[in-house]
């Protein structure tokens, strides 16, 4: 590093200029060994043949992918026609996230915007409520809710006790039971960036639309939304993203038909019959399309910041 | 280390140049500050007087020239080895540690016992009569106490200069005025060299020996309160302290310290000759407005008629807004208790503009 | 009052409001309650008791979520602590090390492990673990754990140590500290609660975590999350319950300590 000889005061906020590089040493040395070097390890991985016991044989193969694309018949000797199963599986996993992601919108927004407009001094409690089951163990949230919504459940019970159905829901082990356990996980997550987005919002605008003759819901559609989208948008991602990758959900939640991404690529590294570079290839698919997602957004909140 | 010639300044700023990358924030700044000295650094935000106090303190590497305290460059020392003390400007003072903590602060840095520095904020807590907080939080105090705990903070150790960055521009109105009287007097009595950061001119003209007026990284004029006010050199000066009527005229002659001027209509005017102001030359001329007089008659010299435009009530003074009948509108300042002996017009009146003898000043540029 | 006029005033977003509320902590009270009942079968109530928190610790399981309970807060607290440690130091750098070209790459690198989905950062692991010849055991799970914690423990810190003015410091330098005099006297009492708030969440997230700890333990080493998930998938029984409780305690014990410290600002 240069300078360290003639300068003798250095300017605000550089206080620790000159140690930084050793400050940071520990932070990249651990965040570099093992995650990116793990990553990178995952996407050699996808490109060998797999052990049957699991593991992997040091044989470069395309195997992986091309089980994932290519349909080649009971044999395996036909030419690759496109394969469903597994981008079925893949196209499950976005649908049930984006209808959680959809639900949990339908439902954080107005409380976001409900908590935002309290008194200041309310609102730190409001937060923390809502923060709160977001640090319960995620295991412990959703085998709750497990049992909540069985057959023989409180849930069910509840509603044969009052009378308003006359058979168990049956949600339990369905779609429907994944998406109600992906919104519930991940609802906090839609609450928080819209709150803030909502807390920085001047209100003024809003009763300069108001003198100009905007009803309530006009003004909220022309001139808070747009306001606030980047909070929406970061709420939307932070549901979607992980709803995507989630294992717990339908692996508790689900029957043997709900499989989603996570299950598909559990199973690949469970006992023996795993097929390591099979469920590396799929992770290094789920990792990419969550970065493009990552990026549109990074650019998109980068646009709205350029607008002010 | 060099030794400088001029012992006697306690800081010496030689062709100081700062830049951060292709912005110059001070270009080859050179002033000297007198030992028991209360100095001034006037000027607008972004002049760069703040530059050039945070590099006296050490907080900011020099890029050219060199600054010396009592003859002692003192480039190479950080701020913790310079015997130079800083109040800053939101105070700075540690949240987590009592008053009295923070005043023995540095004296405990100083490797003195912790008995010794104990003492010593006792006292400094007595000079700012806040011994009975002693034992506080600075959260606990009002901006006028937390001001005055800044200023023994930083003068327990003993300064050999203490450094002021803006230090009055978070209180309120009265209570500025109160410790504008109140560190004058501790400067006085500690005999510690003060630089003082303001961009409030009346606080600059109230507390200094000397100002030095800066703007856009230069020093535009360095005196004496009286002398920055009556004479400014230039301009900006001329303007940014205090109000002043500028007349466009042109230098006829010379002759014997008196220039010999007129207004583009032709009118004459008489006033002190300046330096760098040659026969000849096109500049502007700075009256202030309470050392013009309105009278009926035209006076022998320096007096020019107008027509009232309006008559504007300000507690202390009458402005009247003049329009000349051969130049610009001019602003005259009546004192209330002088309304006897001066007269009053009625808007649309025609007076005369009187400029007093010495009043009119010739600018620079 | 009269709410039409109100320009912020919505219908109908206090219902939500509560709804949400409702949903978020149904489920959670319904596994308390029930960790009290009586009564064997989980779906029938018999009456309140503490016989499933008596079986956690007594029980034929007790063995194993004794041994899984010890492991877990061993690991949270050293996978806690040292993430905390080189969280306040990347933090100083970033925060309070001016502007430099690592700046953004290092603060990109901090928060990977929030954007990499946790299936992905678990299959990574495992296979970085087997291709380096690790075998897996606590000291797999304390690594996966220190590397996901150190975010979570970054945020409050980073977030703390930008609302101290850096004037603080330089007024200690000012007034004669060295540079680790006014480290250690002035910023770090002025972040400790941003540390202790970090510290926290890093202990939580660290004792909840199941995905990535399944992953990478080795056979027959079990964390809590592990070890209730194994029994779950033989069913809910009620003991499972009573420990999800304590657990649920622990985690809102921990959380609501966070907040609170975190709200002592002496800077404000």
């Amino acid at each position: 590093m240069a300078g360290g000889v003639a300068s003798g005061g250095s300017s605000s906020a550089e206080t620790y200029k000159e140690a930084r590089n050793f400050l940071l040493l520990p932070a990249w040395a651990v965040l570099v060994i093992f995650v990116l070097a793990p990553v990178m390890m995952m996407f050699v991985y996808s490109f060998l043949t797999k052990e049957f016991r699991g593991g992997v044989i040091w044989e470069f193969s395309f195997a992986a992918y091309d089980q994932f694309f290519c349909d080649r018949g009971l044999f395996g000797d036909e030419p690759c026609s496109f394969e469903w199963t597994y981008i079925g599986i893949f196209w499950r996993s976005i649908w049930q996230a984006g209808l959680a992601t959809f639900f949990a919108l339908l439902i954080g927004f107005p409380t976001a915007y409900f908590i935002a407009t309290r008194p200041p001094h309310l609102r730190a409690i409001w937060v923390f409520l809502i923060t709160i089951p977001y640090w319960v163990n995620l295991l412990i949230r959703t085998v709750s809710m497990k049992f909540l919504i069985r057959d023989t459940g409180p849930l069910n019970e509840f509603l044969l006790w009052v009378g308003i159905i006359e058979s168990p829901l049956g949600i339990a082990y369905t779609n429907t039971a994944v998406q109600l356990g992906l919104f519930y996980s991940y609802l906090p997550f839609m609450v928080l960036p819209i709150y803030a987005a909502v807390e920085r919002y001047n209100f003024a605008l809003s009763e300069a639309a108001a003198d100009l003759y905007a009803s309530k819901w006009t003004t909220l559609r022309l001139v808070l939304l747009p306001a606030v989208k980047p909070g929406v948008i970061a709420g939307c991602i932070l549901v979607f993203v992980p709803s995507l990758g989630s294992f717990l959900a339908p692996d508790l939640l689900g029957g043997a038909r709900n499989f989603m991404i996570g299950s598909l690529i559990d199973e690949q590294f469970r006992g023996s019959a795993g097929n390591w570079p099979f469920g590396a290839a799929a992770s290094m698919i789920l990792l990419s399309m969550v970065l493009l997602l990552l990026m549109i957004f990074a650019r998109q909140q980068s646009k709205a910041e350029g607008r002010g | 280390m060099p030794l400088n010639k001029d012992a006697t300044a306690a800081i010496d700023v030689r062709n100081a140049v700062k830049r951060y990358g292709d912005f110059t924030a001070l270009k080859t700044i050179s002033l000297s500050i007198r030992d028991n000295e209360f100095f001034t650094l006037l000027g607008p935000s972004g002049c760069g007087k703040t530059t050039l106090l945070r590099m006296i303190a050490g907080f900011e590497d020099v890029t050219e020239g060199a600054i010396f305290l009592f003859g002692k460059e003192i480039e190479n020392l950080p701020p913790n080895k310079r015997p130079i003390n800083t109040v800053f400007q939101n105070y700075a003072l540690f949240p987590h540690m009592t008053v009295t903590d923070n005043v023995a602060f540095g004296v405990q840095r100083l490797g003195k016992s912790r008995q010794e520095a104990l003492r010593r904020a006792g006292e400094m807590l007595e000079l700012v009569q806040l011994s009975q907080f002693a034992e506080r939080k600075p959260a606990q105090l009002s901006g006028g106490q937390q001001q005055r705990v800044a200023l023994a903070r930083a003068l327990a150790p003993s300064p050999k200069v203490l450094l002021l960055d803006e230090p009055l521009s978070a209180l309120d109105l009265k209570l500025r005025q109160a410790m504008r009287f109140e560190l004058k007097e501790i400067q006085r009595e500690t005999g510690i060299t003060f630089i003082f950061v303001t961009h409030d001119q009346e606080e600059a003209l109230t507390m200094s020996d000397r100002i030095a007026v800066m703007s856009s990284g230069e020093v535009q004029q360095l005196g004496e309160a009286r002398e920055i006010y009556e004479k400014p050199r230039n301009m900006f000066v001329a303007d940014f302290i205090g109000e002043t009527n500028l007349l466009e005229v042109f230098v006829d002659k010379i002759v014997e310290g008196r220039a010999m001027c007129h207004l583009g209509g032709g009118h004459a005017l008489t006033c002190d000759a300046v330096e760098g102001v040659g026969e000849g030359a096109k500049v502007h001329m700075s009256i202030r407005p309470e050392r013009l007089v309105l009278s009926e008659t035209e006076a022998p010299e320096n007096s020019l008629r107008g027509t009232v435009h309006d008559n504007i009530f300000v507690g202390t003074d009458i402005q009247s807004v003049i329009d000349l009948d051969d130049g610009p509108r001019m602003l005259v300042r009546t004192s209330n208790s002088d309304r006897g002996k001066k007269h009053l017009f009625e808007r649309g009146a025609t007076a005369y503009v009187t400029m007093e003898g010495g009043a009119a000043r010739l600018l620079v540029d | 009052m009269k709410r039409r006029n109100d320009i912020k005033h919505y219908t109908g977003f206090l219902p939500l409001t509560l709804l949400c509320l409702f949903i978020l902590y149904t489920p959670l009270i319904v596994v308390m309650v029930y960790s009290f009942n009586e009564s064997t079968s989980i779906t029938t109530w018999g009456g309140f008791s503490l016989k499933w928190y008596v079986d956690v610790f007594t029980g034929p399981e007790s063995a194993k979520f004794k041994q899984a309970a010890w492991n877990s807060f061993v690991i949270a607290i050293a996978a806690a602590t040292t993430a905390t440690i080189i969280a306040t130091l990347a933090a100083t750098a970033i925060i309070r090390g001016g502007r430099f070209k690592l700046r953004l790459p290092s603060l990109g690198l901090i928060s990977l492990p929030l954007m990499v989905p946790e299936i992905v950062t678990a299959v990574a692991l495992l296979i970085f673990y087997n291709f380096i010849g690790f075998s897996r055991g606590m000291m797999t799970i304390l690594v996966a754990h220190i590397v996901f914690c150190i975010p979570f423990a970054y945020m409050p810190i980073a977030a703390r140590m930008q609302g101290i003015e850096d004037t603080y410091e330089q007024a200690a330098l000012d007034l004669y500290a060295t540079r680790f005099e006014a480290f250690t006297k002035i910023l770090l009492p002025l972040m400790l609660p941003g540390i202790i708030s970090g510290y926290l969440l890093a202990f939580i997230i660290s004792l909840d975590d199941f995905i990535i700890t399944n992953f990478v333990k080795g056979a027959g080493v079990e964390t809590l999350p592990t070890a209730i998930f194994g029994s779950v998938k033989q069913g809910i029984r009620p003991n499972i319950m009573a420990i999800s409780t304590m657990l649920l305690a622990v985690s809102m014990l921990i959380v609501t300590l966070s907040y609170l410290i975190s709200k002592t600002d002496k800077t404000k």
